[in-house]
Formats: structure tokens, sequence, C-alpha cells
């Protein structure tokens, strides 16, 4: 059944993975198998067939709606039973950016992979950035930009985070066309992602998560 | 001057010009400002700019109205100045070229996404072009391109809505594609020859691409239009992506390059070969020399 599930994540049923999530409930499968086995594991192809360009942004948006429609669901009694997520990641894209279709990828990677994903959206102040991932004890904030010219609001970001003492409590990592490894070196950003599945290797290896 | 589609289906190859925010950028446009708001607020700036691309040798000359639709410009909370935006920047171009050069509207995408994929209505979308589209009843224009677009539902509505607008005016529809192990994509999955069948059948009179990563990869892409029709294409390239160089961003493809490569175009039927981001008057006048028959 959590093939099913994970299946009818590729096709983007909303329906079928909402009816099998609570199938799945129904028969007292472990919540955290059903996450991991189901949705999870749905959403890993997802993010390697975008990859390998078999399938396109419409697939992959289609799927994030049903796994929502599954982890609605799923949810609460994740909560009840006390299962943590993986981390909590506060993501945006920075002040002065319209640009989130990348910014959305990465945060439907991210959440297909278990983390907890607070969006601010677009056009996000680093002040914004930085008290939301003290707010919700993130442990990293991604900084998304298409633009050249939104890139330095990273660098403001980042100085405000080390004015505020967070240095090595909270990572920052970033990413968008623009932007390159180097760049993250230069303005002292912890990372640089090229894509939204490298963002989750990369939210993986900072939080020490296989 | 004849008009646009009559000179080129005598197999002139027309010039259009380079980019737009590259050059509103090095003149004070701010990150986070609207580009379309300088139209009201320097006007002059279009014109200088204008006057640069078509010194350069450009044929054709594009508005400041990329994102003038009011979709758009609501993210600036400007789309109850649509009107006014999209009329002074044909206006602006207007005062420079009188009539040595042709004028294109510029229509970018809106940014939304249809629905089931976002969360737009194809009628919102029809509006909001609509919308953009009737300032070329007050002020008028000598060709409509509608570029940059990576969804074909999309550019279907902007190029049948331009048509109904304007039955008379050449409509010229380019699509941004990557290059992927598999081919030619846009990010939302359409091949080159979904393009070309999708925006032909739409009632676009010109077919292309532009943006992209740089002229060689465009260069493939024409020739691959070129198999999938007969109709006159576009191209208008990146100079490559963007690269860093001491704190600095720069467009690496330059002029010279550009132009030595796009000698190869006409040849897969390209008929209007522009610039997009990172070109500047210095890579269309390389281009006309290119073109200049004994060059």
């Amino acid at each position: 059944m959590l093939n099913q599930l994970s299946d009818s994540l590729l096709t983007g049923n909303a329906d079928a993975v909402a009816s099998l999530v609570k199938q799945a409930i129904d028969q007292k499968l472990d919540p955290n198998n059903i996450l991991n086995d189901g949705l999870i594991a749905g959403m890993t192809v997802v993010g390697q067939k975008f990859k390998s360009h078999e399938i396109f942004l419409p697939d992959v948006l289609i799927a994030a709606k049903a796994m929502n429609a599954g982890m609605e669901i799923l949810k609460p009694l994740l909560v009840k039973e006390g299962i943590p997520s993986i981390g909590r990641i506060v993501i945006g894209t920075v002040q002065g950016d319209l640009h989130d279709i990348g910014k959305n990828l990465v945060g439907i990677m991210l959440k297909g992979a278990g983390f907890e994903v607070i969006d601010l959206g677009k056009d996000v102040a680093p002040e914004t950035f930085v008290e939301a991932a003290i707010e919700n004890e993130a442990q990293i904030i991604g900084l998304s930009a298409l633009l050249t010219t939104t890139m330095p609001v990273m660098k403001k970001v980042v100085n405000l985070a080390t004015e505020k003492g967070l240095t090595g409590k909270i990572k920052i990592i970033i990413g968008g066309a623009p932007t390159t490894s180097d760049y993250a070196n230069e303005i002292g950003a912890d990372a640089y992602c090229y894509d939204g599945i490298n963002a989750v290797d990369c939210a993986r290896r900072i939080l020490g998560v296989a | 001057m004849l008009p646009l589609l009559e000179q080129i289906s005598r197999g002139e190859v027309l010039l259009a010009d380079g980019a737009m925010g590259t050059m509103l950028f090095e003149r004070g446009l701010k990150s986070g400002q609207c580009p379309e708001s300088i139209n009201l607020s320097a006007p002059h700036l279009l014109e200088e700019i204008a006057t640069l691309y078509l010194q350069a040798g450009a044929d054709i000359l594009h508005t400041n109205t990329f994102g003038g639709s009011p979709l758009k410009l609501a993210e600036y909370g400007l789309d109850d100045q649509c009107h006014q935006i999209n009329c002074q920047a044909i206006r602006s171009v207007r005062s420079v070229v009188t009539d040595k050069a042709y004028i294109s509207l510029s229509c970018g995408p809106s940014g939304r996404l249809l629905k089931p994929y976002g969360d737009t209505d194809p009628e919102e979308l029809k509006e909001s072009y609509k919308k953009q589209l009737t300032c070329i009843l007050t002020e008028p224009v000598d060709m409509i391109t509608i570029e940059t677009m990576t969804d074909l539902a999309e550019a279907t509505i902007a190029v049948e809505t331009a048509r109904q607008i304007a039955p008379d005016i050449p409509i010229c529809a380019t699509m941004t594609f990557d290059c992927t192990p598999r081919g030619f994509f846009t990010i939302m999955g359409v091949t080159v020859e979904q393009a070309a069948t999708g925006l032909l059948e739409a009632g676009a009179d010109i077919i292309g691409s532009n943006c992209g990563n740089g002229i060689d990869n465009m260069t493939k892409i024409a020739a691959e239009f070129g198999k999938c029709t007969n109709a006159p294409l576009m191209i208008q390239s990146n100079a490559g992506l963007p690269e860093e160089k001491d704190g600095h961003l720069f467009y690496p493809e330059a002029p010279e390059f550009m132009a030595e490569k796009c000698r190869k175009l006409p040849s897969a039927g390209v008929r209007i070969i522009g610039g997009c981001c990172g070109t500047t008057p210095a890579h269309i006048a390389a281009i006309r020399k290119t073109l200049t028959p004994g060059n």
C-alpha cells in the first residue's frame, strides 16, 4: 500500500494519496513509516525524475499538492505521537526580488524530504528572515535570489545573523540562478545549493542526518 | 519603410535591439524597483536607450513593457497605471525612431501559474494581457513581441489575445528553453516542436526563442525550430549566463563572439536577430556588421 501511495504522488493524484494515507492509518500502520516509506519515498522519486528531466515543473507542483493532501491527514498523528521532523528551515526570496518559482521548488523538495519548512514568501527583508528563524527555532535559513541586483541582500542577512550572535547556531544556505559557491564563501554563508535536491542534501549534511 | 512582414518575406534579416533591463540598471534603476516605473518617472532614459540601439543599427526597437501587464505591475502596486505606463513606453521610443525603425511592444509572462499548477484562471490571464495590449489602440506599434514564455498555455492565451486586439499587426512569440541531456525543454516541459506548433496555431507570425544561456545553444534551438517550420524565426540570445569577477557580475559573451556565431542563424530560417539579458548596443553594432553583405 505504501508503494501505491508513493506511485500516486508521482501521478499527482491528491485524492488517491489522501485516501491511501487514511487507509494506512486505519490499518494501524506506523505514521512514521507512512511518512518515510510512502510520502517521502514518493517525493524522492519525483525529485530524481525532475532532476533527470523526465518530468517537469508542472508534475512537481502537482505531486507537491498531493503530498500536502497526505500530510494534512498524517500531521496530527505525527504531532500526537511526538515524532519530530528532521529539521526546521526558514526559506524565502530576498528583499527586492519577486521570483519565487525556484524557492517554491526548494520548499517542495525539503518538505518532501521530511523537513518542516517555514516559507516567508518573496521580497523578504533581512530582519524578517532572522526574526522568523529565532521565533521558530529553525536550524537553517535558506535564501533565494534570481536577480544579480538582489544578491547583495543575502550578505545583509548573513551580517544581521552574525550581529545577533547566531553564527554557528543557525546556518545560512543560498541558491538561485546567479549565485555560486564562491559567492556563498565571499558573503560568509554556510553553503550554496545548486538546486532543490542539492538543498535537501545540504540541509541533511548540516544537521547531521543521514 | 515596408511593412515588417513584407520586408521579411523578401528574405531580409532584421536586427532587433539588445537588453533593456541591463541598460536601465546601468542608469540607476534600483534593485527591487519596478523596471516599468521608469516609463513615468524618467522617460528620457527610454529615449536615450532607444537612441543608442538605433545608432547601433537596430531595425526593431522594443518598448520597456516586459512586465507591463496589470498582473505583473500589481506586484509593485502599479496596476492602476497600466495604460499610462505602456503608452508612455511606446511614445518615448516613437519620439526617437520616428519612421526609421519598427517598434515592437514587449509582453513578458505574468509570473503566475495557471490552474491546476498554480491558482490563476485562464480568464484572469487573458484579461491582464488584454489590458496591457489595448495601449496599442492609442499608440500604434509595428509588432508585438510575446517573450520569455515557458508555459505554452500562457503563451497561447497571450498570442490569441494579441490577435484579437490587433488582427493586422505582426505577432512574434518566443519561449525560453533549458538545455538538458534529453534535449531542449522549457521549465514547464515544452519542446521546441510543441512550441512551434502551438505558437503558430495560436496565431503568431514569427516564432522562436529568447533569453537562455548563450548563443551556442540558441543556434541549436534555431536549427530545431527550422526543422519544424518554414515560418520566420526570431532569436534573441543572452550574452551567456552571468559570471562573477572581483565581486562584480558580468555576462561573458563579448559582442564580436556573439556576432560571429549569429552568422549561422539566417540559414536556419531566422529573420530577426536581437539580444536579451547582458547584450548592449555594442553587441547589436557587432551583429549589424556581420549581417551587412560583404562582411
